[in-house]
């Protein structure tokens, strides 16, 4: 056991080998959409709007097809049923996940520059913790709004939730909803990670094993 | 780093699945749903083609709404046949420009038509009369012999927000109109809007048809809750003797009606014995509110009963043998199907669930024979000849077709886009033809050339000989068809000349020889005569300040040699058809020498028809 750990902690004081650190700035650069694409796209067709409605949630900002009159739309609409106006005043995600890319930026930095192995681990292990967080998130938020409807409204629909992925209908809507560019990019960062780390621990072991062979 | 390869083309392929299998938001639904309507063209091209010179099989006489008029279209070619003005002037016919048509739009210039109501005979149309209702309060009667507006009766009293209108019982005694918006009467009265509950009131109002010459006068009317009265139908058949109101914000609310009035899951239709009603004003019960004779259920009890329906129902339709009465909430997804039988029965065994200003509530289980599961958005009910009903789906943009007695839904079209009302041949009536039936649209959006920002009303031509619907044709209508009624050409029988010896009016003259003009103090008579091609006289003196009628009579006596008389800087355009005469009347305020010509394009030397009124004490 103390060997293993003895072990484990020599691995992870490893500096990191060329590729892994290339891996660390390829991943720094996939950060990088998110700041500039959507994360996730709604989309809503309905015999009345055969182009669809769209709404476009970015990291830091809702938009809308049609030069963003779609979200007004789409607010419209919603007010029938009682639903509480998409409003980004209310989406504190649009302030903290710019936030935390910026810091994952800045970590990412510091792993590819001073990186030792153990800079990678802690990344990752807080970029899937951001990750899996800001898709609870999301889903928590659509799950809000799908019942939180106003019990006064003109048409009374049961409480629902709004696709996460896939499709669903909803009166006579046809509702898609699905990650956009950003968030695969951001899906990606984690992969790139993964292989970095995998590699990087590779190379350890092998270092570390090179080390045992040399003669005292 | 040589054994990282394989796993490093793992992780890759990874990724790139990953991708694959993440989507993307789609840039057309995937449902199988039709999102817009389409036709089969071959089909369609040969159902609606009428080939030049050829005649349509239907007439098409549908709303103008808030344009004031009413629209006749040619079905199945959809084409334009005619406009009928009828609450709005139009120089086109000179309608509002006359006397005559001048006093009957009494200084009003718009009117908001909604439901055309043709006479009916046994339940069936009979093409005499059109009768259409107007929001201000008014009806008119158009004349279908020559398809002109002959009188506009109204405001009624009390009648406030004339949209449950025009609505005739099976023999045209009677056309029915009822308030959307409840108010304090008799006009005039004013009561603060927190006690619109208790002190508001809605009236219905049966407007008495004259059997013969189809003449409206003040009938009776009802005094009820504050509702807001939205459609009515009359029964026929076993139900003849009824009358059916949908209404909504039986909250009794005010304000934000979206939110306020739209609380209760069922709110009423309305069924009044019409027949007892006739009887009880006839008996001299009542009393004289705003000037008509006023009957109040709660002193007259049996007249009317509130039939539970949910939820904010629109459209409320007999069906053709009159044994059912089609109630469409408009903010569910069901048509609820009442039974006549039933409703008698209740009304028999007091099956009342409770009462509304003295009126018995019936008890829905009781008098309910179906909710049959439409679509959402179900406003407005049409029948066919084969048992089918046909239900205009709103929220759902789409047609229902649906079997009564089985209820079931075997067919359902889209509509593009939000269908309101809908029109089926003779569809309200006794004998539905069936074949035809156009859904009036609210919206057209990307199906016709852009014309900016005022978009047309699009009314969609469906095929309804078959199993399956077909749409056939769409056309754009002038704003704003929110009912229309279709009837057999041969039918109608218009007149296409006034014959001569028909016009009675005391200032025609039907020789050139006999115009002229007369004159009493400040006061002259300019008897004028139009024919290919001279106006006579080709000038009419008068001094500044005369009051002067200008009476034109056409005696042409060959179809469509219409003429006009426009006179420039004295807002006058007038358009007399052949046998016709028309006078305008005015005061000559202005000095100075004016041309008339004739407006209607006549014949060759059309051009050359002209005149001059000179009004002497002009520089």
């Amino acid at each position: 056991m103390t060997g293993w750990i003895e072990k484990t902690s020599r691995i992870l004081e490893t500096p990191l080998g060329l590729g892994p650190r290339a891996l660390v700035l390829a991943a720094l650069l996939l950060l990088l959409p998110a700041y500039v694409f959507p994360l996730y796209d709604m989309t809503m067709f309905a015999p009345q709007y055969p182009e669809g409605l769209r709404l476009h949630i970015y990291s830091y900002r809702l938009d809308g097809g049609h030069g963003g009159q779609d979200v007004k739309e789409i607010n419209l609409l919603n007010h029938y049923i009682g639903m509480k106006d998409l409003d980004a005043a209310e989406f504190t995600e649009f302030k903290w996940i710019p936030f935390a890319v910026g810091a994952f930026v800045l970590l990412l930095l510091r792993t590819a520059t001073l990186g030792k192995l153990a800079h990678l681990v802690d990344v990752l292990v807080l970029y899937l913790y951001f990750g899996l967080f800001s898709l609870w998130s999301f889903a928590y938020k659509m799950h809000w709004y799908g019942h939180h409807l106003s019990p006064t409204a003109a048409v009374k629909v049961d409480p629902f939730t709004p696709p996460l992925f896939g499709h669903k209908k909803l009166a006579n809507f046809e509702v898609y909803s699905y990650p956009a560019v950003g968030s695969y990019t951001l899906a990606a960062v984690a992969l790139v990670l993964a292989l970095a780390l995998y590699l990087a621990w590779r190379q350890a072991r092998r270092h570390g094993a090179s080390l045992a062979r040399m003669p005292d | 780093m040589r054994k990282a390869g394989p796993v490093l083309w793992t992780v890759t392929l990874l990724v790139a699945a990953g991708l694959l299998a993440g989507r993307c938001a789609p840039s057309a639904p995937k449902a199988k749903r039709a999102a817009a309507a389409v036709s089969d063209m071959a089909v369609a091209a040969q159902k609606t083609y009428i080939a030049p010179g050829d005649l349509d099989e239907y007439y098409l006489f549908s709303s103008g709404g808030h344009s004031g008029q009413v629209y006749v279209y040619g079905v199945p070619s959809m084409r334009h046949l005619s406009t009928i003005p009828v609450f709005t002037p139009y120089p086109a016919t000179g309608y509002g420009f006359d006397d005559e048509s001048k006093a009957m739009l009494g200084g009003l210039t718009w009117g908001d038509v909604h439901h055309p109501a043709l006479s009916e005979t046994n339940g069936d149309y009979d093409g005499r009369w059109l009768f259409v209702n107007e929001m201000n309060g008014r009806v008119a009667r158009i004349d279908l012999r020559d398809f002109k507006t002959r009188q506009i009766l109204g405001p009624v009293p009390n009648v406030s927000g004339n949209h449950a209108s025009a609505f005739v019982t099976p023999n045209t005694e009677y056309s029915m109109m009822a308030s959307r918006f409840s108010i304090p009467i008799p006009k005039g009265t004013v009561v603060p809007i927190e006690k619109y509950a208790t002190d508001y009131k809605g009236v219905v109002a049966a407007v008495k048809i004259d059997p013969k010459s189809g003449a409206m006068a003040l009938g009776w009317e009802i005094l009820m809750p504050p509702f807001d009265y939205d459609l009515g139908d009359a029964g026929k058949g076993p139900s003849n003797g009824w009358m059916f109101w949908s209404s909504y914000n039986t909250e009794r609310a005010t304000g934000k009606l979206e939110v306020t009035s739209t609380q209760r899951d069922r709110d009423y239709i309305a069924a009044i014995d019409w027949k007892a009603a006739e009887k009880a004003a006839g008996e001299g019960k009542g009393d004289v509110i705003g000037g008509v004779k006023v009957l109040d259920p709660k002193k007259v009890p049996g007249i009317v009963y509130l039939m539970p329906c949910g939820k904010s129902p629109h459209g409320v339709d007999v069906s053709p043998d009159g044994k059912w009465i089609v109630g469409s909430g408009k903010l569910q997804g069901v048509t609820t199907v009442f039974n006549f039988e039933k409703i008698q029965t209740a009304i028999r065994n007091k099956d009342f669930t409770g009462e509304e200003d003295g009126i018995p509530v019936l008890k829905y289980e009781s008098i309910k024979d179906a909710e049959v599961p439409v679509g959402l958005g179900p406003l407005h009910t049409q029948f066919g000849p084969d048992g089918y009903a046909y239900t205009s789906l709103f929220v759902d943009s789409a047609i229902a077709k649906w079997k009564l007695g089985t209820w079931e839904v075997v067919d359902k079209i889209p509509m593009s886009y939000s269908i309101g009302h809908l029109s089926a041949a003779e569809g309200d009536t006794a004998h539905p033809q069936g074949k035809y039936l156009v859904g009036l649209n609210k919206l057209s959006h990307g199906r016709h050339l852009s014309v900016g920002p005022s978009q047309p009303e699009s009314s969609q031509l469906v095929d309804i000989s078959e199993e399956k619907m077909k749409l056939l044709y769409d056309a754009f209508t002038e704003p704003e068809p929110h009912y229309a009624q279709m009837i057999k050409a041969d039918k109608l029988h218009p007149i296409e000349v006034y014959p001569k010896e028909e016009n009675k009016h005391p200032l025609a003259v039907w020789d050139v020889k006999d115009a002229g003009v007369t004159r009493q103090g400040n006061k002259v008579v300019a008897k004028v005569v139009e024919v290919r091609s001279t106006i006579t006289p080709t000038s009419i003196e008068v001094n500044e300040g005369d009051e002067v009628t200008v009476a034109i009579t056409n005696i042409e006596q060959t179809t469509d040699e219409l003429h006009g008389f426009g006179l420039l800087d004295y807002n006058v355009n007038v358009v007399v058809d052949p046998g016709e005469t028309k006078t305008f009347t005015f005061k000559a305020t202005k000095g100075g020498v004016f041309p008339y010509y004739c407006t209607n394009f006549c014949s060759a030397l059309h051009q050359e028809m002209q005149g001059y009124l000179i009004v002497r004490g002009g520089r």
